[in-house]
């Protein structure tokens, strides 16, 4: 019988990557024309441009010398504005979250799942594709608004800015890239966990919420339960502070606020606990080449990285096992 | 390769210990229209999903048109248009765009996948329409969409799954209208659906579902001999006396079963067309014919008539 004596391959035919390039074009399309992504294109650049000429006219004030102008655009903030470094900690979330939370189950709400599952193409080229159109529109927003402060600040400095700071803003922007990576790769493990999209919104905004409000103080009462000061030795004082350091590190926005403050302040010499030992023969106030401030936020870029990684596998591994039918 | 586009052997799916497909062996023939005939929860939707590979059997195998969807789903799917129930578009795209990403993930060529999206939507009178978002267009224009789409892929099989539900009738009548077109053009067609006289009206063959198992297959007329003992009823209007007639239509051969409606209208039941004999026997005996009529076997009834046999079987068992 035919049945039988059909041979039997091993592994699936094919590439998975067929039909990506033509999810990602798709979505993409649908990114970068929805209104929801209008309005918050609209948010980031306002708050960009009222940021920046902000920290324009602080810096206009002072008269001090600083070989890294063009950085405090980012960080100098004017009262009662914060820092545009400030402003992307929650804004970057707020854009990834609306670009991934509702990327799976919205195909199923659509009734367009089985159908695009029916095309010759793996579910990995739909679910990379829809990852990787959120990923691109992440960095096409942040870098135009980038591009767009730094035109703002030659415009209105007066100046060009040099090659370690273009190096280093760069690098800024690569991680911020990464930590919008975390929170697309959440709201898609919860779009393919929840089939109501508002559910997958609120969860993620819950997440959110939880590691920008809370994951602080956590992380100080567990250090303090964990590594108690019993008898007051500086042993004891160490351990706990270096215990909640680490704890409020497995949090994505202490990863980012990190590298932000080290990448953008090159006299920033060591994030965490320095002891006054270890500061022997410093020159203090004195900044850092771009390759030793790399080095000090290499394990922070990393974790960015890793976790925007580790997210997506989840998701990848939930939605290879979901069954099509409800 | 063989006859077959569709073959299952002992196909079988658990989902959370239950078993939606029990041990199935599917049959379609190159060609031909096979309608999947079941209530809701009977395993169609199911079997359809391992056909095409969107999910894995517990057990059995599947060939479609010569391949194994578990191992190689992408030759099936670029080879086999599916339909599902209540098919769904991008509402806020264009129906030409809707296609458009269509081929695309099918790997169709710009020029061709055009052209051919242009003849798609011509042919299911969707032309005027081409270049609205799909939003605003009703149930019957989905489908028909739906159709279009099938029909860029230009496949070997189609396989739909309740594609007249939800439709109003006229709708649903062009539908089955297309389906027969297609098939006319040599394309296979499964067609799942739980309304009767639809498959009746365009399928070969039919297989009945019944808890995951295909319970009955054959052309209706097979399947009415199967269940209703006799395929062919027959409606007599006739005057004159009525022992008398009763007593004239039972002597002829191959009727099984003559009951009296009312004083002037009889049924027959018979093996074959009995028509004529009848007719003859009829006015032999006196009586005055007004109207012979044959009533095609219906699948409604086959289908009542199966589940009461299993519901009768069941009650006795459990006395």
């Amino acid at each position: 019988m035919s049945v039988q004596a059909l041979p039997r391959e091993r592994g699936r035919e094919g590439s998975p990557w067929t039909g990506m390039w033509a999810v990602i074009a798709k979505e993409m399309a649908d990114n970068l024309t929805s209104a929801r992504m209008h309005i918050l294109e609209l948010l980031i650049a306002l708050t960009a441009v009222g940021a920046v000429y902000g920290a324009i006219q602080s810096i206009l004030e002072t008269v001090e010398q600083d070989p890294f102008l063009f950085l405090k655009l980012f960080t100098v903030g004017r009262d009662p504005l914060p820092a545009f470094v400030g402003f992307l900690g929650f804004l970057v979330p707020l854009v990834a979250i609306a670009l991934g939370f509702d990327a799976v189950n919205g195909e199923f709400n659509r009734r367009t799942m089985s159908r695009l599952l029916a095309q010759p193409i793996y579910r990995d080229a739909l679910l990379f594709g829809k990852f990787l159109a959120g990923f691109f529109t992440l960095a096409l927003v942040l870098t135009s608004i980038w591009l767009l402060i730094i035109g703002l600040g030659i415009v209105r400095l007066g100046l060009p800015p040099g090659g370690e700071e273009v190096a280093r803003a760069l690098w800024f922007l690569v991680a911020t890239i990464f930590y919008g990576g975390i929170w697309l790769a959440l709201a898609m493990v919860f779009s393919i966990t929840f089939r109501q999209p508002a559910t997958a919104a609120l969860a993620s905004i819950a997440v959110w919420l939880f590691f920008t409000a809370f994951w602080g103080m956590i992380a100080s009462v567990l250090a303090q339960t964990l590594r108690p000061i019993r008898f007051g030795f500086p042993e004891e004082i160490l351990a706990q502070a270096q215990l909640e350091l680490m704890l409020s590190r497995l949090s994505p926005n202490a990863l980012y606020a990190e590298v932000a403050l080290a990448i953008l302040h090159p006299t920033v010499r060591a994030l965490g606990l320095v002891l006054p030992i270890q500061l022997s023969g410093a020159i203090l106030g004195t900044p850092l080449p771009l390759r030793q401030s790399l080095l000090l936020i290499w394990p922070q870029m990393t974790g960015l990285v890793a976790a925007t990684i580790l997210l997506f596998a989840v998701g990848y591994v939930l939605f290879q096992r979901q069954e099509i039918r409800a | 390769m063989s006859q077959y586009v569709v073959e299952t052997r002992d196909l079988t799916k658990v989902y959370n210990g239950l078993v939606a497909v029990d041990h199935l062996n599917l049959r379609v023939r190159e060609g031909e229209v096979f309608g999947v005939l079941g209530p809701n929860g009977s395993g169609k939707t199911t079997t359809i999903l391992m056909l095409l590979g969107l999910t894995e059997p517990a057990e059995g195998e599947v060939r479609v048109l010569g391949f194994d969807p578990v191992r190689q789903p992408l030759s099936v799917k670029a080879r086999v248009g599916y339909l599902p129930d209540q098919v769904g578009f991008y509402d806020e795209m264009t129906a030409r765009e809707n296609l458009i990403y269509i081929a695309k993930l099918n790997g169709i060529p710009r020029g061709e996948a055009y052209r051919r999206i242009d003849e798609a939507l011509e042919r299911m009178g969707l032309a005027h329409v081409a270049d609205k978002p799909v939003g605003t267009f009703s149930r019957g224009m989905k489908q028909r969409l739906g159709l279009a789409e099938i029909l860029v892929k230009q496949p070997r099989l189609i396989i739909l799954d309740e594609p007249t539900q939800g439709l109003d009738p006229e709708a649903a009548r062009e539908f089955l209208d297309i389906i027969r077109d297609l098939k006319r053009e040599g394309i296979s067609v499964l067609l799942a659906s739980h309304l009767l006289y639809q498959v009746q009206a365009v399928c070969d063959r039919v297989g009945l579902f019944h808890q995951g198992k295909m319970v009955l297959e054959g052309t209706v007329q097979e399947l009415a001999r199967k269940v209703l003992g006799g395929g062919y009823r027959v409606r007599i209007e006739a005057e004159g006396a009525q022992e008398k007639l009763i007593q004239a239509l039972r002597g002829l051969r191959d009727v099984l079963e003559v009951t009296s409606v009312d004083e002037s209208t009889y049924e027959l039941l018979a093996q074959s067309d009995v028509r004529p004999d009848a007719a003859k026997a009829i006015v032999e005996a006196g009586g005055r014919l007004r109207s012979l009529e044959l009533d095609e076997p219906n699948l409604d009834e086959i289908y009542a008539r199966y589940f009461q046999e299993v519901r009768d079987e069941r009650a006795s068992v459990a006395a």
